[in-house]
């Protein structure tokens, strides 16, 4: 089955959004979306990490042999990690400390992984850079989304604009990620009358990633 | 001993890794659906989060910084505990086959969980001498292992409850994990007025 370039493009960011649809990803996704404007700078990160982690896997498909291609992925995502690590270092000094030990963890996001496992390797290079591009954006739209919901009640203010003047400050605090969360993902439920999310039952098995990370041999599916 | 104290509650308590530093959500939200593999999957975790400590501790010590390449310690870190993973689940399952029967499983997804190469790096930003970082590995492998025992607890509550339709599963669950990780982020302060 051939896809058409568009929508390898646009799949990421509607159909299989990685963070709301895939529930990938979910450690930065709550962690770093305390302001809007660190929301996009980890979606720009990780979105540079996966285009260039999917081009090179895609590239290197014939050449890496099957039983390592795993520590294979790994040595190339975390070169980029590192490269986009000192960057963000060297030109967004501000950035770099708010997403703290967050960059280097973009190494284990298993938005990353799963993406070349699933697709990279599998694609041609052209195809694996059209769906990193996607999924990027998917991934740093949600983020923004998050972001800019947390920082208006958080906080009360857009990318640092004071907006609104009594802000409920737990929605900057850790619970206000995981309520913020929840209802994007009910959310998304409700525009997709349910079609979207199809594991209700949300576990480790029905983790697209799941044969790539091991959960799926968690001795969970007795009585289920 | 007061640090070590401080560095132990505060892993355990103020800085949890799952409800207040968002690392490993995925174990947290994907293996606490039972108690046993909750326990299980806790105690894992703790397991290579010490084992990762006391390897890449001295790696970055002796190896990485004297020599001034410290900006290689993402690479670095996470190929260590990938092969560590690897390397313990051959030795036990050789050696120890009845620990190796109750962890094996949950071995392999513990590379990719961001809470074992997060506290690995979290140790080397804090400055922590080697057995700082080795404390503070057990303390939030322990925080790690109280708040997975007490959301598996509050999940086999959820499984029956009346929920709006398009809340059931997912949204419930995190909407719940919120609740938790409020009560855990009332612990701020609370081991800095104990201990000093």
């Amino acid at each position: 089955m051939k896809k058409s370039k568009l929508s390898i493009l646009t799949n990421g960011i509607i159909k299989e959004n990685p963070v709301l649809v895939l529930v990938l990803g979910t450690c930065p996704t709550l962690a770093t979306t305390t302001s809007a404007i660190n929301a996009v700078g980890m979606g720009i990160a990780a979105t540079v990490v996966l285009i260039f982690s999917n081009l090179f896997i895609s590239l290197l498909k014939n050449i890496i042999p099957d039983k390592v291609r795993i520590p294979c992925y790994i040595v190339v995502i975390a070169g980029f990690v590192t490269i986009v690590e000192m960057v963000v270092h060297a030109y967004a000094l501000d950035l770099y400390n708010a997403l703290g030990v967050f960059l280097p963890l973009i190494v284990v996001n298993c938005i990353i992984f799963g993406r070349a496992e699933m697709f990279a390797s599998k694609n041609s290079p052209i195809d694996s850079v059209l769906d990193g591009v996607g999924m990027g954006l998917g991934f740093t739209l949600t983020l923004f989304m998050m972001g800019g919901i947390r920082e208006l009640l958080g906080s009360g203010s857009i990318f640092g604009i004071q907006v609104w003047g009594s802000p409920i400050g737990i929605f900057s605090q850790a619970p206000g990620g995981f309520i913020v969360f929840g209802c994007l993902v009910a959310l998304v439920g409700v525009i997709t009358k349910g079609k979207a999310i199809k594991k209700k039952d949300f576990s480790c098995e029905g983790c697209p990633s799941a044969a790539f990370c091991g959960q799926a041999q968690l001795p969970v599916k007795e009585g289920e | 001993m007061t640090d070590m104290l401080i560095i132990l509650f505060t892993g355990i308590l103020v800085n949890n890794y799952p409800l207040v530093q968002f690392l490993g959500i995925c174990p947290f939200l994907g293996v606490s659906k039972k108690l046993d593999s909750a326990v299980g999957m806790s105690i894992a975790v703790t397991f290579v989060m010490m084992m990762a400590t006391a390897v890449t501790w001295p790696i970055y010590s002796f190896l990485l910084e004297p020599r001034g390449l410290a900006y290689l310690q993402t690479l670095v870190f996470i190929l260590v505990i990938a092969a560590l993973v690897q390397l313990v689940e051959t030795f036990l399952k050789k050696y120890v086959p009845s620990l190796y029967s109750a962890l094996g499983v949950y071995l392999p997804l513990i590379t990719t969980n961001c809470a074992v190469l997060g506290v690995t790096v979290l140790n080397i930003d804090e400055g922590y001498n080697f057995l700082q970082s080795m404390v503070n590995a057990f303390g939030c492998g322990m925080g790690y292992l109280l708040a997975m025992v007490l959301f598996a607890g509050v999940r086999s509550r959820l499984e029956n409850i009346d929920a709006p339709e398009h809340f059931k599963g997912l949204p419930l669950t995190l909407i719940a994990a919120s609740i938790l990780s409020a009560s855990f982020v009332g612990f701020t302060g609370v081991v800095d007025g104990l201990f000093m």
